[in-house]
């Protein structure tokens, strides 16, 4: 066992690994951050993606020894400093971008990675760049029309409420 | 003006707060102190004789606290299925038993016939593999093919069961001759032989449970994502465990989403209570999701013939079908009214036709378990359905709008006895199907085919219009129809003394928006806000009683408990405010949160009703009692049924064969709207998953019985750039004339409705496009089978 140090939503950590610790089990079984969800074995359905130093990552493809040092953002760093929802959660709450919720937390941290490289995606640029993150609830309908609104662009148009 | 709380408000969801934060709280997000961690061991063949499991190999590996072998639970019950079906010959159907852990024999890759119990997920899992490498498994042939399954009897999933049949069902056996008479004599008949293709439902979340024993007080707990809590604990309890039902108390916490998989009981439910009570700690179990692949319970998968029989204008005359229905190598709980009751009650679909038989024959195999997925039954009918329609509309020369609109029941001929068992109690399918005819430009599709040839595409477009037996179900009905439980639900409304609202209800939300809808509902009746309303569900220690959520049952059959337990409320607070306000209990009104004495401007808010049943001191003590709270339970009279029409467009690439869809229109009918956002949001992920069915599903077993798509990388989702926007509408409303809410449910309406909408579009873009030969592709109507029919 080896201790591993790192930033998670702006505070210093530090919890117990062996080698293969993954950084998705870091997260949930060292630091209690349940938010961060597994929905599989092969990093293809994105439950898990949190920011490392910025950059999107499937949490469950990265061993946490790997990113010891790193400033990492999860989930529960997404909300705003007076605890209210941030620009994208509040739309997807808006947009019902969500149901069961389980592919949700993926879904945002993706979503705040997008924005971040471009600010105003078109409805290609959206789908596209969530090919990684599955959702067996929605259908995407209401996530595409979320991220475009957290983006500014007027959804009202896009199709039928 | 659209309404901005209570009853048709596109109320935001309260539940999605925790969610977007992360903070749910999800089966496998609980952290329990002295917590221990099981893992199954599973077989890797299809079909094999346990010669030995090799438990010796674990003793003395790190953490190891306990194996578990069939051996143990040898003695105790088995998961029992919940339906009865009788062949044709009034045999009743073969039921195997389902044991906790296989002895004896494996029936399926992934099978569990051992467990291991550790300190740590990691150690259990390095035990587990020990035990499997150790083990001794003769390996038998698989029976995979469900044709070969009856055919070959000498190889047997269940050596008991001499030709793999389940059951051979008739529906109606009265029909018989006359639908093969009228078939007979028709003056023209399609036939049509299909597969509606194996679906793994993959919910997000993959299975999980926790078990917990006191041994002070020899109380159980179970922790599980579970779509039905009362039911899995009647299961483990009654039928397995052989526990007391009072001394399990099962919780369903935040469960990210069932699709049908997460109704039943799986067996380890009941190896972690059994090893949280040989080891007096908690103990947790998480599939990954290979194992959700390899043991959920799959959907769908019937290899169907069905005929039209018709006139030459195209009235249809009869139908009939032959289908074999995969049941995989156990009962699981629904398995068997799946393709019966949930299938071929719905053969006639919304048309008038007099004469209709349906015969599935149910078959056991080497493979995972097969039961209801989104739509269940219900699906597979609509496919056959619009399938053969259309291939009939072909063959005749005839539209298939036009045909459809001469077929469809019209609204005077409310309520319809159809000849395979339901009373339709009322509709307008004609109004969708104009509806949808509208929002998709039909008359514009001629130029948008024009506009894609000249980019080098076929466009297609197809239809379907569709019904759905909902609202499951009248007890009195599926218990001649062979269900072993009841089907009713039950609602507890609690007015605490503030005036605010506790309700427990039994319908179980994973993903459905419950939490908001329901408060929405009892907001509206009693006038209070919604944020004084909290619905609680999911915890048989704290909801009176339920039976789930599946079959688009929540709001038709709970929510009528619940509409039923707040006139209770509102009777009880009449007879209060009229001992306050000094008048009698037949003059005292109840409206906008208030109740009022008739033609006077006294009156007492709710809340002073509420205050005043918990601090009675002005207060009719010597006739009421004290309290606001009551229940009730409600079994619902008939199905609902919600019906619509849907319009699929697509483009077809003729070089490479891919099939884009570039537009899908829904007109439904689900009869009153408690919360639009929300219904849209189902009809959506519905049309999601039914596009996901028609264009990319597929679940493949080699003739070994390995499970060839058994991961993400083999099995393809629907991902956001396989699918449109969708237009949504579902304005043509009928209410449901027996459930006081006016609700028929829509849950599953997308699932149902899409794939033929899709598989008629694709053929009608290759007809268009010249390749007149090809009349069927099987889905997935993947590229290769695309291109496969253009160039035979």
């Amino acid at each position: 066992m080896t201790k591993v140090s790192m930033t998670v939503n702006g505070r210093a950590v530090s919890a117990e690994t062996e080698g293969r610790t993954l950084l998705s089990a870091y997260l949930r079984e060292g630091l209690h951050l349940t938010g961060t969800h597994v929905g599989c074995d092969t990093s293809q359905c994105g439950a898990c993606v949190v920011h490392v130093d910025g950059k999107p990552v499937k949490s469950c493809t990265v061993f946490a020894q790997d990113v010891a040092g790193a400033d990492v953002r999860t989930i529960e760093g997404m909300a705003n400093a007076d605890g209210s929802l941030g620009v994208i959660q509040q739309a997807f709450q808006d947009h019902h971008g969500l149901q069961c919720g389980f592919c949700t937390p993926g879904m945002v941290m993706s979503t705040a990675a997008l924005l971040a490289e471009n600010p105003k995606p078109t409805e290609h640029e959206v789908r596209h760049y969530l090919e990684g993150n599955i959702c067996r609830c929605t259908g995407y309908h209401n996530i595409v029309k979320a991220v475009m609104a957290a983006s500014g662009q007027d959804v009202s148009a896009l199709a039928a409420e | 003006m659209p309404k901005d709380h209570g009853i048709g408000a596109a109320s935001k969801r309260r539940e999605d707060v925790r969610f977007l934060t992360g903070k749910g709280v999800y089966t496998d997000d609980m952290n329990i102190a002295g917590q221990a961690h099981a893992v199954m061991v599973r077989s890797n063949v299809a079909h094999g004789r346990i010669v030995s499991v090799g438990t010796a190999a674990a003793e003395g590996m790190p953490g190891v606290l306990a194996v578990f072998t069939g051996e143990d639970f040898a003695a105790v019950g088995g998961n029992p299925a919940g339906w009865l079906i009788n062949s044709r010959d009034g045999t009743p159907m073969r039921e195997p038993k389902r044991p906790v852990l296989a002895h004896g024999k494996v029936r399926h890759v992934g099978d569990a016939y051992a467990a291991v119990i550790a300190e740590t997920y990691q150690q259990a899992k390095d035990a587990a593999q020990a035990i499997a490498d150790a083990s001794v498994i003769e390996e038998l042939a698989a029976v995979v093919n469900m044709a070969d399954a009856v055919a070959n009897a000498s190889n047997r999933v269940h050596d008991e069961i001499p030709d793999n049949l389940c059951f051979d069902w008739g529906w109606i056996e009265d029909n018989r001759a006359k639908v093969d008479e009228a078939i007979k004599n028709a003056p023209h008949v399609t036939t049509l032989e299909l597969v509606n293709n194996r679906l793994v439902p993959n919910a997000m979340e993959p299975r999980a449970s926790i078990g917990e024993y006191s041994p002070g007080t020899g109380d159980y707990k179970l922790t599980t994502t579970s779509q039905n809590p009362h039911l899995t604990r009647l299961l483990v309890a009654a039928f397995v465990m052989g526990i007391p039902e009072n001394k399990l108390q099962v919780v369903a916490p935040d469960v990210g989403g069932g699709f049908g998989s997460k109704i039943y009981h799986y067996g380890e439910e009941a190896l972690v209570l059994a090893a949280a009570k040989k080891l007096a700690r908690p103990v947790r179990w998480t599939a990954e999701r290979s194992e959700s692949f390899l043991t959920d319970a799959h959907g769908r998968d019937h290899v169907t013939k069905i005929e039209l029989a018709s006139d030459k204008e195209g009235n249809f005359i009869a139908f009939r079908t032959e289908t074999l229905a995969n049941v995989g190598a156990y009962l699981s709980n629904f398995s068997t009214a799946t393709p019966t009751f949930l299938h071929g009650t719905l053969m006639s679909g919304p048309y008038k036709v007099p004469n209709v038989y349906v015969n599935v024959k149910t078959v056991f195999t080497n493979t995972a378990p097969v039961d209801a997925y989104r739509g269940a039954g219900r699906p597979e009918a609509t496919y056959s359905l619009e399938r053969v329609i259309d291939k009939m509309c072909r063959e005749l020369g005839l539209d298939p709008f036009e045909v459809r609109r001469k077929n469809l029941l019209t609204p005077d001929q409310f309520p319809y006895q159809s000849p395979v068992g339901l009373m339709y109690d009322t509709g307008n399918y004609q109004a969708t199907l104009d509806k949808v005819m509208e929002m998709a430009d039909v008359t514009g599709f001629e130029a948008r085919r024009a506009a894609s040839a000249a980019k080098g595409r076929l466009r297609g477009m197809g239809l379907s219009t569709w019904i759905e037996a909902c609202g499951i179900a009248p007890s009195n009905l599926v218990g001649v129809l062979g269900s072993r439980v009841g089907l009713y639900d039950a609602a507890t409304v609690r007015v605490n003394a503030t005036g605010n609202l506790s309700v427990m209800v039994g319908a179980h939300s994973h993903g459905q928006g419950h939490e908001t809808v329901f408060a929405q509902i009892v907001a509206d009746k009693l006038g209070v806000p919604e944020s004084s309303v909290e619905i609680v569900h999911g915890d048989t220690a704290r909801i009176p009683f339920g039976m789930g959520s599946y079959g688009s049952r929540s709001l038709a059959v709970c929510g009528t408990a619940m509409d039923k337990a707040l006139d209770k409320i509102i009777a009880k607070g009449k007879k209060i405010a009229a001992h306050m306000l000094e008048a009698a209990e037949g003059d005292i009104t109840f409206g906008d949160g208030k109740f009022s004495v008739a033609g006077t401007d006294k009156a007492k808010t709710f809340g002073e009703i509420a205050f005043s049943a918990y601090v009675p001191h002005n207060y009719p003590l010597e006739t009421l009692e004290p309290g606001l709270e009551e229940t009730a339970f409600y079994d619902p009279a008939n199905f609902t049924y919600p019906a619509g029409a849907y319009i699929c467009e697509v483009e077809v690439d003729e070089g490479t064969g891919k099939v884009d869809v570039v537009a899908f229109h829904c007109a439904d009918d689900f009869g009153n709207i408690m919360n639009p956002m929300i219904v849209e949001g189902q009809v959506h992920g519905g049309v999601g998953q039914g596009i996901g069915q028609a264009l990319l599903e597929f679940t493949t077993y080699d003739e070994n019985g390995q499970l060839l798509t058994g991961s993400y990388m083999d099995y393809p989702m629907p991902r956001a750039e396989d699918v449109p926007f969708y237009n949504v509408d579902y304005s043509c409303q009928t209410p449901c004339t027996h459930n006081p809410l006016g609700v028929k449910g829509c849950g599953e309406a997308g699932a149902i409705g899409s794939p033929p909408a899709v598989v008629n579009a694709v053929i009608d873009a290759l007809q268009r496009g010249g390749h007149t030969h090809v009349t069927h592709i099987d889905m997935p109507v993947s590229p290769s089978r695309v291109w496969t029919a253009m160039n035979a």
